[in-house]
């Protein structure tokens, strides 16, 4: 649910990063956080235990630029993608209006991605979401790895729907910022169909 | 989708900037501000310089959202208000209408008791004006500025 302000001629949008455990969601905001200009980002927030997994959420805000006068300002989260806090996944899902989902392309985590995924898809439809109206965007992250299924296996488990995917090592960077500007795109997309 | 899109326009703005600037002079409070459940900054009146607004709105609204689950467990529709007492700062976290979030941060020049009346009253008001602006955006004779908006634009917005 974007949040639109007149006044301050201002759109805000929620982009939520899923996935399994450990699969580099974290790891996409902090790049992101890293490589943007300090005027262009608020600070990151993570909730995260002292092992640093993320325990709630990660926040960080992003403003994009202006269209049409108005300024756009992404607000991204990331859910902790441990099984057990499906909870606090369950939470951070509200209001959502796009998400990329990362995937992690080891062979030994194929199980844990197709898991996820549909965890997503039950979370999003309590949520009265469905995933395939959703902004939606895969990222096959870990690409570097030994050991890794080829893009079309994954493409094949986890993209039924045939929504924009992007090969990535996040924490490199690679393809971290294609992934936002594809899912920014779609959510403005869909602004401008005025179903957002 | 499942909740109808929240949209800000001068007028209510207005009216609710009122309020929060009356509620920081009543309240004796150093900052109020008001969020809507998903995080998203509405308003914000008094010493809120020195304050990182967009990331207490984010944690607020998740603060919320964890004691709304934790509700739903225990078969209670929401916890409708939140107090933390800290050494010099206090943070008084209500949920107006189920809709949008007053919180009041203060100090010892005030009292809880004092927070809370003021809060009350106010809540009350934030309420029919939140109520009003739904209608508004629900009306499908409501402009929308983003049906202009062309794939051009929205390229151009990440060319650089």
């Amino acid at each position: 649910m974007s949040f639109i302000n007149y006044l301050s001629r201002e759109i805000n949008c929620k982009i939520v990063y899923y996935g399994p455990g450990l699969c580099g969601k974290t790891t996409n905001l902090q790049y992101i956080y890293n490589k943007t200009n300090p005027e262009s980002k608020g600070k990151m927030i993570s909730l995260a235990t002292e092992t640093e997994r993320t325990l709630f959420f990660d926040f960080l805000p992003l403003a994009l630029g202006e269209i049409r006068g108005f300024k756009t300002r992404f607000h991204l989260y990331t859910v902790p993608g441990q099984v057990f806090y499906d909870a606090s996944r369950k939470l951070i899902l509200k209001g959502v209006d796009g998400v990329v989902f990362v995937a992690d392309s080891q062979i030994a985590r194929t199980e844990a991605n197709v898991e996820s995924m549909e965890n997503l898809r039950i979370n999003l439809a309590e949520q009265g979401y469905s995933l395939d109206k959703l902004p939606c965007v895969i990222q096959y992250n870990k690409r570097d790895m030994p050991h890794i299924a080829s893009t079309e296996e994954l493409r094949e488990l986890l993209n039924s729907n045939g929504v924009p995917d992007f090969e990535a090592v996040a924490t490199r960077g690679n393809g971290v910022f294609e992934t936002l500007k594809a899912v920014a795109k779609l959510v403005l997309t869909e602004l401008k169909r005025g179903r957002a | 989708m499942t909740s109808p899109q929240m949209v800000m326009y001068e007028e209510e703005f207005n009216q609710i900037q009122t309020i929060v600037d009356r509620l920081v002079r009543e309240a004796n409070a150093r900052v109020v501000f008001i969020i809507d459940k998903n995080g998203q900054l509405i308003a914000a009146a008094g010493e809120t310089e020195q304050l990182d607004t967009t990331s207490l709105a984010s944690l607020t609204a998740g603060n919320i959202a964890a004691t709304g689950g934790m509700a739903k467990l225990l078969r209670e529709s929401e916890f409708t208000t939140q107090f933390h007492e800290g050494q010099r700062a206090n943070i008084h976290i209500q949920l107006v209408g189920n809709r949008v979030i007053l919180v009041v941060i203060f100090d010892n020049k005030t009292s809880l008791g004092l927070v809370r009346l003021r809060v009350k009253k106010a809540s009350e008001e934030l309420n029919a004006i939140f109520e009003a602006l739904l209608t508004k955006v629900q009306d499908p004779s409501g402009e929308t500025p983003f049906a202009e908006i062309t794939d051009d634009d929205i390229d151009n917005l990440f060319n650089d």
